[in-house]
């Protein structure tokens, strides 16, 4: 049974049902990346040189991409999850929704250019 | 501005500056230049899936002293925000609250996160030289 009155409803006061999901989303992401940041930077510290021909080498090999592509993937959804509160925190008004658009404008563009560039070193570029 | 002009709730002006609540602003300040971070290392991926010109063009600017300053500033951001994000979950599993554990694993976080750069940089300067 609802408490809630007609008016409430109608007003769409009230929660928002996802309460916890933010908080969760959060927590098993930054679980998630300490594997995975670890990984990379080992990964890259372990590399005789950081050349062209060295990197571009290890990026073509499937388990460098496939990781990488998870820590760009989840890096970006902890970070967005992150400077989202930031910016509820500390802007107010009409810009709040205007700042928190771009945001995840700019979250999709950076994750999207990595993971593509990751996928192009995977598959065939550039031929040796 | 609200219409009214009320009185407002004690601010963080009023308060003491506090082990907990710095390395909490500290947290916050790491992650968000983490966010950076985060637009380096697309940056740093797109160069290298453009080709050797492209790549040695990026390798100068972040080899640049602006360059590297804002990748120390992200390395410590990086152990820093990643040991006292692991502080975090333990508190989330309700463990780690005694004042003793709190400045603990305050002082190892921000002791183990200098060190972790420190090291860092000594086998990034190997591998520079």
């Amino acid at each position: 049974m609802s408490l809630r009155s007609p008016l409430s409803k109608v007003l769409g006061l009230g929660s928002a049902k996802d309460g916890t999901a933010h908080w969760w989303s959060q927590r098993v992401t930054a679980a998630a990346l300490v594997p995975l940041t670890l990984w990379f930077v080992f990964s890259i510290l372990g590399l005789p040189a950081w050349d062209y021909d060295t990197l571009s080498t290890w990026a073509s090999v499937p388990i460098s991409g496939f990781l990488s592509v998870l820590l760009i993937a989840v890096a970006a959804y902890h970070s967005y999850l992150g400077t989202t509160v930031i910016v509820e925190d500390y802007v107010s008004g009409a810009g709040k929704v205007v700042w928190l658009i771009l945001l995840r404008f700019a979250y999709v563009l950076c994750a999207g250019a990595g993971i593509f560039a990751i996928l192009r070193m995977s598959f065939g570029f550039p031929h040796p | 501005m609200p219409k009214v002009a009320r009185p407002t709730s004690p601010h963080w002006t009023v308060y003491r500056w506090q082990l907990g609540s710095s390395l909490s602003i500290l947290h916050r300040a790491t992650g968000a230049l983490l966010a950076v971070g985060l637009i380096v290392l697309a940056f740093w991926w797109t160069a290298l899936a453009s080709g050797p010109a492209a790549f040695s063009g990026a390798a100068r600017v972040l080899g640049s002293p602006l360059g590297l300053l804002l990748l120390f500033g992200v390395s410590f951001s990086f152990w820093y925000h990643a040991l006292n994000g692991v502080r975090h979950l333990f508190w989330d599993a309700g463990r780690g609250f005694e004042k003793a554990e709190r400045h603990g694993s305050a002082w190892a976080a921000v002791a183990g996160a200098v060190l972790l750069t420190a090291g860092l940089w000594v086998l990034i300067w190997r591998h520079l030289t």
